[in-house]
């Protein structure tokens, strides 16, 4: 099987620090996987996606490292060409549902609008589509939905809408951070079915964001753990699940809240645990510095 | 004795920091509405009772679109109910308006479900968190917002950070600092720890029941984690459609839960293993 994306050595800085935000990071997803992405807030699982996406923010920059899309390098192709492919092969579910709705304008034409001037549908099969989609995130009201604005809508409303117009197209590949937060369980349920169904009938790729190891074990078959914007462990899930090999991992494991548990739920990570792993971060960054 | 009797009966009134009682809202439903005219109301909650004792944590949960930020928002009158009446420390707010809240708004606080639409982009996490604690006239405010920085577990640093500038978890631990930070009366925390990971889960929540420890802050908690509900909360309460359909300790309601709808909840949660049956 070849990697649909591939990812080598990346890494990037925030302008005027010398610290990396991202730190050597490779990885790869073959068509029709799931790699799930976890690590603690701020550990820079976004920027990765954004990395990818080619929508980093301006203070931060790749300095090294290649982002293989299709077989395609990101970063040698010019930048319109690169808007181009990753406009008709990939697909985004933000983080922040409300802010990634357009707050001035109805539901259905951000939806509709991508089949539109993506992929050159007519308005009609284009609603239609968005309606059939609505429906498949349980959306029981499609039709007021549509004519809603996002403030209208609930928080895990606006989050499906996110998750049905990130699949419209058929995208190859779907970068989805933390896609299931606004959900209740039962319909976060449906929605990791309905995610494994679509992804595994057009063969999408995915790099699913999420801090829930209990989510990662039910849609992910690869997962890569992040500590300070560097990928401590590459591991397939059920070797994980089995007992993962770094220290801070079998940590955050621990750490998982189980509601039959209560008094075990919710205890921090292992202070000594953590410091270890900063520190191994720190050398690592000696050893890139010599290296470079 | 007389006396004591009065004094037990006042203090057993004073206990109750929130109650409603038949509280109904309900939005025009723009689908539906005709060319002229206008649009027909759908009511989003059913007259809801509730009672929240001081110094309690009360956890609010449901499916998505039940009901539950709708709700959270008519407690702290950001909407206006459409029927029932609200108490707030014995006083009725249900319909009083903007000027005569004021004095009570700093009281009550909402940490909102969507952190960046909450933050002013244009405006650094240090004044962010300093805003309100200028318009409400609080002293030393340098040295609060330093406070409330390392109490969520955030460097101080952030304060010349804007919102755009930080990850989604460090956005919401901004929005947490902001309302702790006016030690109000009452919060109400919507969906707040969803988005972070388990050790920043952990110091949120440490912060706040030690603020309902230590101070009797009282506490609203919206949340889809029924972990998280069940180790925080005294009461939960099951929201479907508008309705409240399981009211009770939170103990009794985990251990036996009465409504269908609970235990369906119950069984969807996703357990950190591979094989779990059901999926
Ligand atoms: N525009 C920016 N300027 C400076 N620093 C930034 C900017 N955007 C993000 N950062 C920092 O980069 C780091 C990685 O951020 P990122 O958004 O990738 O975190 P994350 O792993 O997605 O966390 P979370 O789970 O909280 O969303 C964070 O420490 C954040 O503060
Ligand atoms: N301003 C509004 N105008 C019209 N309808 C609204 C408005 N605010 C909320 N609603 C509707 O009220 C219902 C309940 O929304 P609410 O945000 O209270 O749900 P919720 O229980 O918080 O759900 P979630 O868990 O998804 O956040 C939804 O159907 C929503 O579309
Ligand atoms: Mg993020
Ligand atoms: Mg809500």
């Amino acid at each position: 099987m070849s990697a649909f994306l591939t990812v080598h050595n990346l890494s990037a800085v925030l302008h005027g620090f010398d610290q990396r935000v991202l730190r050597s990071v490779s990885f790869s997803i073959d068509t029709g996987e799931v790699l799930g992405l976890v690590g603690e807030s701020g550990a820079g699982k976004s920027m990765i996606g954004k990395a990818i996406l080619g929508i980093l923010p301006s203070a931060i920059s790749i300095i090294e490292g290649e982002i293989l899309l299709d077989g395609q390098d990101l970063q040698k192709m010019k930048p319109a060409d690169r808007r181009r492919l990753i406009g008709a092969t990939a697909a985004l579910i933000p983080q922040d549902p409300l802010t990634a709705l357009n707050p001035s304008r109805r539901i259905e034409p951000q939806i509709t609008n991508r089949l539109v001037d993506i992929l050159g549908w007519i308005k009609s099969d284009a609603r239609v589509r968005a309606m059939e989609l609505l429906n498949e995130v349980h959306i029981d009201n499609p039709e007021r939905v549509m004519a809603s604005y996002p403030h209208e809508l609930s928080g895990g409303m606006r989050q499906r809408v996110l998750i049905a117009s990130a699949f419209a197209a058929n995208p190859k590949l779907v970068i989805a951070d933390e896609p299931t937060t606004a959900l209740d369980v039962t319909v976060q349920k449906q929605i990791l079915r309905l995610i494994r169904e679509l992804q595994a009938r057009h063969s999408t790729a995915m790099v699913f964001v999420t801090h829930d190891l209990g989510v990662v074990s039910k849609v992910c078959q690869r997962l890569s753990v992040l500590y300070g914007g560097k990928i401590i462990e590459n591991s397939s899930v059920p070797d994980f699940f089995q007992g993962p090999k770094h220290a801070y991992s079998r940590a955050l494991l621990a750490a998982t809240p189980k509601y039959t548990d209560p008094d075990a739920s919710l205890l921090p990570v292992d202070e000594a645990v953590i410091e270890a792993v900063a520190a191994e971060v720190l050398a690592a960054d000696k050893e890139w510095r010599h290296g470079a | 004795m007389a006396h004591e009797t009065v004094a037990e009966e006042m203090s057993t009134e004073r206990d109750v920091l929130f109650s409603a009682k038949g509280l109904e809202v309900a939005f025009p439903d723009m689908a539906a509405k005709p060319v002229f005219g206008r649009a027909p109301m759908v009511r989003i909650l059913n007259g809801i009772d509730l009672e929240i004792t001081r110094g309690s944590v009360l956890g609010i949960v449901g499916g998505s679109g039940s009901g539950k930020s709708t709700l959270g928002r008519a407690l702290l009158r950001l909407v206006e109910p459409t029927a029932g009446t609200i108490l707030f420390d014995g006083q009725d707010i249900t319909h009083l308006n903007e000027d005569a809240l004021r004095p009570i708004r700093r009281q009550m606080q909402m940490i909102f479900q969507d952190p960046m639409s909450s933050l002013n982009p244009r405006r650094r996490v240090g004044a962010i968190i300093a805003d309100p604690m200028q318009m409400h006239g609080f002293d030393s405010i340098s040295m609060r917002v330093d406070e409330a920085l390392d109490h969520v577990g955030l460097p101080r640093s952030f304060r010349s950070r804007y919102p755009h500038e930080l990850s989604g978890g460090q956005r919401q631990r901004v929005g947490i600092a902001r309302a702790i930070a006016l030690k109000p009366e009452f919060i109400l925390a919507d969906e707040i720890v969803s988005g972070l990971d388990v050790s920043s889960q952990a110091q949120v929540l440490n912060v706040l029941a030690n603020l309902v420890k230590d101070l009797g802050l009282t506490l609203a908690f919206i949340s889809h984690d029924l972990s998280v509900i069940r180790r925080l909360c005294d009461r939960v309460m099951v929201l479907q459609r508008g309705d409240i359909v399981e009211y009770g300790e939170a103990n009794a309601v985990f251990a036996a839960p009465q409504a269908a709808y609970t235990r369906e909840l119950l069984d969807a949660i996703p357990l950190p293993d591979p094989q779990q049956a059901g999926w």
